[in-house]
């Protein structure tokens, strides 16, 4: 099933890790806070999207299948 | 037809339970189970601000709260521009425990909470007054819970998190108090207009009323139960009219929108065809932008206001709200720094979206109605003038 970004906007603190090591889907605003490209993650950049999860200080980035949220 | 603020006049004060149901007859509860499929048909959205189906939300609850669930009578109201909740439960409140009571059953709840905000008074002593004229077994399983102050205690994960927590800040969702609620539980957290109008339809009513708060630049400013079909030149008239000439119109209070007073002066305030073009009916308020008044101005106070109400837990809405507010103060005082209003312009579709709750999508909407109704002004705003003819106090805010 397709793999989405869920993020608790709650938990991001705003590191910008995620941006550095996916640039291709997420942002950063001018605060510092991830803007997700909506849609699914491609498979090429799956890999990569995990990276990006895994590197999240406070655990605010998730890969969920299914619905985006 | 049975109406919200039907009978005696609400200034006379709090219907006894006597009084109410010589009026409306007693509660049908034995139809609790037929009122969904009412709701649905009748395609009743909810008073509160979001406007979300009524019966699709009791129904979601319904489907998992076995008889365990709750039921949250949501009368925080922190929209300042609103007094329509605290009105109608100052006035009938029975009318409001009627609603609860048929949710209750309908969804299968045993427990009913009434959510009252702190400052509304006399609102929350007719409460307490109602439900101490209710049976033994009703007062048995409701009870009433000051809500703090603050715009976003009312949101509904807000509104369970301080129930629980003592803590009125917003939480991440999923889950939806639907699913996990106050005490786990599965909660159907419900506006008090909302759930009166339930009370109204298991009578066989049609739910073609609602109530707004109107204010500004109108003659008689205050709460009105209004035939959603009436247009606004109509529900103005029944204001006693302008009292100067309205530029725009601020629809669902801040965290509505904005409209030229030309776009909706004919149009009816239904809830589904304003949403049909765009607008909002939200919590009811209706605010007259008087035309000499400055737009920018007026939004300058609103982005300010929703920025020092923010839960400060999610970034974009903590930064984003504060920074947008400073820049539409800065233009609101004709001193922009430059680039303020292209910021602007790109922030109002940046923030949408990206907090726990809806409150910067709520702000961000706003000003990007603003953006779009006001434009001239912002234009003249960045070159550093004010083309209206008194610019302050466009808006009396409540900044308690």
């Amino acid at each position: 099933m397709d793999e989405h970004f869920v993020i608790d906007r709650i938990r991001c603190d705003g590191h910008g890790l995620c941006a550095e090591l996916l640039p291709e889907r997420i942002s950063l605003d001018d605060w510092g806070y991830p803007i997700i490209k909506a849609g699914a993650v491609s498979p090429q950049l799956l890999e990569n999207a995990r990276r990006a999860v895994d590197a999240c200080p406070v655990l605010a980035l998730k890969l969920a299948p299914g619905l985006e949220r | 037809m049975a109406r919200l603020l039907g009978g005696p006049p609400p200034a006379a004060g709090a219907e006894s339970f006597g009084a109410h149901q010589d009026r409306l007859g007693a509660l049908p509860t034995a139809l609790a189970e037929r009122l969904i499929p009412q709701l649905e048909a009748l395609n009743l959205l909810g008073r509160g601000g979001a406007g979300f189906p009524v019966g699709r939300k009791w129904r979601a609850v319904a489907a998992r709260a076995n008889g365990k669930g709750v039921v949250l009578a949501n009368g925080a109201e922190g929209e300042p521009l609103s007094m329509k909740d605290r009105t109608l439960m100052a006035a009938r409140p029975h009318l409001v425990i009627d609603g609860a009571l048929l949710a209750a059953h309908a969804v299968g709840a045993d427990d009913i909470i009434f959510y009252v905000g702190i400052e509304h008074r006399a609102a929350e002593s007719a409460m307490r007054r109602a439900l101490a004229e209710r049976s033994a077994e009703l007062r048995g399983r409701a009870r009433l819970v000051q809500a703090p102050r603050g715009y976003v205690a009312g949101e509904e994960s807000a509104a369970v998190h301080f129930i629980d927590a003592g803590d009125p800040r917003p939480t991440t969702t999923p889950p939806r108090p639907f699913e996990r609620g106050v005490g786990g539980r599965p909660t159907l957290v419900q506006n008090v207009e909302s759930l009166a109008a339930a009370a109204l339809i298991a009578r066989g009513d049609d739910a073609s009323t609602g109530l707004v708060t109107l204010s500004g630049a109108v003659r008689r400013a205050g709460v009105q139960e209004i035939a959603l079909d009436a247009p606004l030149a109509g529900v103005a008239a029944a204001a006693g009219g302008p009292t100067r000439a309205a530029q725009a119109v601020l629809l669902g209070g801040y965290f509505g929108a904005f409209a030229h007073i030309d776009d909706v002066w004919a149009l009816p305030l239904q809830p589904r065809s304003l949403r049909a073009r765009g607008l909002p009916f939200g919590c009811g308020v209706i605010h007259f932008l008087a035309e000499d008044a400055c737009g920018v101005d007026a939004t300058g106070r609103i982005m300010s206001y929703l920025a020092s109400r923010s839960a400060r837990q999610c970034g974009p809405c903590l930064f984003g709200l504060e920074a947008i507010a400073s820049a539409t103060r800065r233009l609101a005082a004709t001193s922009p720094q430059p680039g303020d209003l292209d910021r602007l312009m790109r922030w109002s579709g940046q923030i949408a979206g990206r907090g726990a709750c809806k409150h910067p999508d709520g702000a961000a909407g706003l000003l990007r109605s603003a953006l779009t109704v006001f434009a001239d002004d912002f234009a003249a705003h960045a070159r550093r003038h004010c083309v209206r003819a008194s610019a302050p106090a466009a808006l009396a805010l409540a900044v308690a």
